[in-house]
């Protein structure tokens, strides 16, 4: 069985580690935060400025000069800091952030990123993304492994706009956990239930299995 | 020390010399410390044929979003624009430029700016549609892109606190792109929720030197909550 967004996120939280600082973007990177193993502290970092962001308000606690990078409000944690979203991109392109997690539409065997314009839809525009990607040392792209015509979304070339060149060493989709390095990605967990045939036919960009695939653990 | 005393009492002051064609840098983020009133001003001002860099376009009716109503803006230079029809409308119909730069790159585009820097190296954007015609270089085995500063006519920012001779605190996340913006602009203005006397600051806590000021207003704010999101 694919995985749900909850395990998505579960799965990603199995990268964490006590002491991190933590960058999670829009989305299924968000459910992260939900996952936080048994002993470990993680801070999490939100790019408008806030380093130890917390969980939502209640409306009591509810403050509109306290708001995340997605413009939710929240609220923050024992030891967190205020500051400039200059110092904020400061201390993720001096590299200080231990794990950053986002979605992308498109992900190839190079390791390149398109996450942010579907030419011929709206541009919203990249917000953070192009300086997370460009400086972050370990990044993790959750995604589903294939878009909803069944379409790769793993490939040997993006064929959408970049947000990132040659950035992505990590993904963990809806049916494995894949690393990237020497030009391909290579096999290393796979979603329980889920047969190597499947990902294999799912992923258009060369794909490294080796003879044994465990499945993930929760 | 009448001549360090940066408090105007009305928004026709605060903004005095804004005229068309002027490039405004106005602090925020989504519309959390945003000059609410400052920008209500320009509005009613008329002033047509801006260029307003600022992270967000804020929203149809409020913020950024109210001066696309007259279409005074002109060119929008902004990482993120998603929460505005208006915009939106503006845009496909050729009447408003967007120049989409990411989040980080402007923060620094405006501090460098500020700073005299005229120009800095990133990775970020390497690679990707924002490369396109900008000089690239390798620096310790990394590719980066050459970005220009900004600098702006009038600096539009939202502090906490001010003292009569322009210091500012600001305050939790409103902080976001404001210190960087106080110090783009040529004339730099400051809203404030409260003002309070020169020497009540204590110097350790100020985050933005009252050098980079020109004006301080005290505004009334609405603090609108874009996505308010409680506990379940």
């Amino acid at each position: 069985m694919a995985l749900t967004r909850e395990q998505l996120a579960q799965r990603v939280a199995q990268e964490l580690r006590d002491g991190f600082y933590v960058n999670l973007g829009i989305g299924i990177p968000t459910l992260v935060a939900n996952y936080v193993p048994e002993g470990i502290d993680v801070m999490l970092q939100s790019e408008n400025g806030l380093l130890g962001m917390g969980e939502f308000p209640t409306e009591e606690t509810v403050d509109p000069d306290l708001i995340n990078a997605g413009k939710q409000t929240v609220t923050t944690v024992t030891g967190a800091s205020y500051f400039s979203s200059a110092d904020s991109f400061a201390m993720i392109r001096g590299g200080n952030v231990d794990l950053t997690v986002l979605g992308a539409f498109e992900v190839d065997q190079n390791g390149n990123i398109a996450s942010w314009m579907i030419p011929g839809k709206l541009v919203k525009g990249m917000g953070g993304a192009m300086d997370l990607v460009a400086s972050a040392q370990n990044i993790v792209v959750t995604m589903t492994h294939a878009n909803k015509k069944g379409e790769s979304k793993l490939l040997k070339e993006c064929t959408l706009p970049l947000t990132g060149a040659g950035c992505i060493k990590k993904i963990v989709s809806d049916l494995a956990y894949i690393e990237i390095h020497d030009g391909k990605f290579h096999l290393i967990e796979r979603a329980p239930g889920v047969s190597v045939e499947e990902i294999v036919s799912k992923t258009a960009g060369e794909l490294v299995v080796p003879d044994n695939v465990p499945e993930m653990r929760f | 020390m009448s001549g360090f005393n940066k408090v105007v009492t009305n928004y026709d002051e605060a903004l005095d010399g804004l005229t068309d064609d002027m490039t405004l840098i106005v602090g925020g983020f989504g519309l959390c410390g945003i000059p609410e009133g400052l920008i209500a001003k320009i509005k009613q001002l008329g002033v047509h044929g801006l260029t307003c860099v600022s992270n967000n376009a804020g929203v149809d009716g409020f913020g950024l979003g109210l001066l696309l109503e007259d279409k005074q803006i002109r060119k929008m230079i902004a990482s993120y624009v998603g929460e505005n029809a208006l915009f939106e409308k503006q845009l496909l119909s050729g009447e408003l430029e967007v120049e989409l730069t990411p989040q980080g790159t402007l923060a620094e585009k405006m501090r460098a700016g500020g700073a005299g820097i005229p120009a800095f190296f990133t990775p970020a954007g390497y690679g990707t549609p924002i490369a396109e015609g900008k000089e690239e270089r390798e620096f310790n085995g990394k590719m980066h892109i050459l970005e220009e500063s900004i600098t702006g006519e009038f600096a539009l920012v939202k502090a906490w606190k001010a003292d009569t001779m322009g210091n500012l605190v600001y305050r939790k996340t409103a902080m976001n792109f404001n210190p960087m913006a106080a110090t783009a602009g040529k004339i730099t203005v400051a809203e404030v929720e409260e003002i309070v006397e020169a020497g009540e600051l204590d110097p350790n806590h100020i985050h933005t030197p009252g050098i980079y000021v020109n004006r301080v207003i005290k505004g009334t704010f609405e603090k609108r909550i874009e996505q308010l999101t409680l506990k379940k």
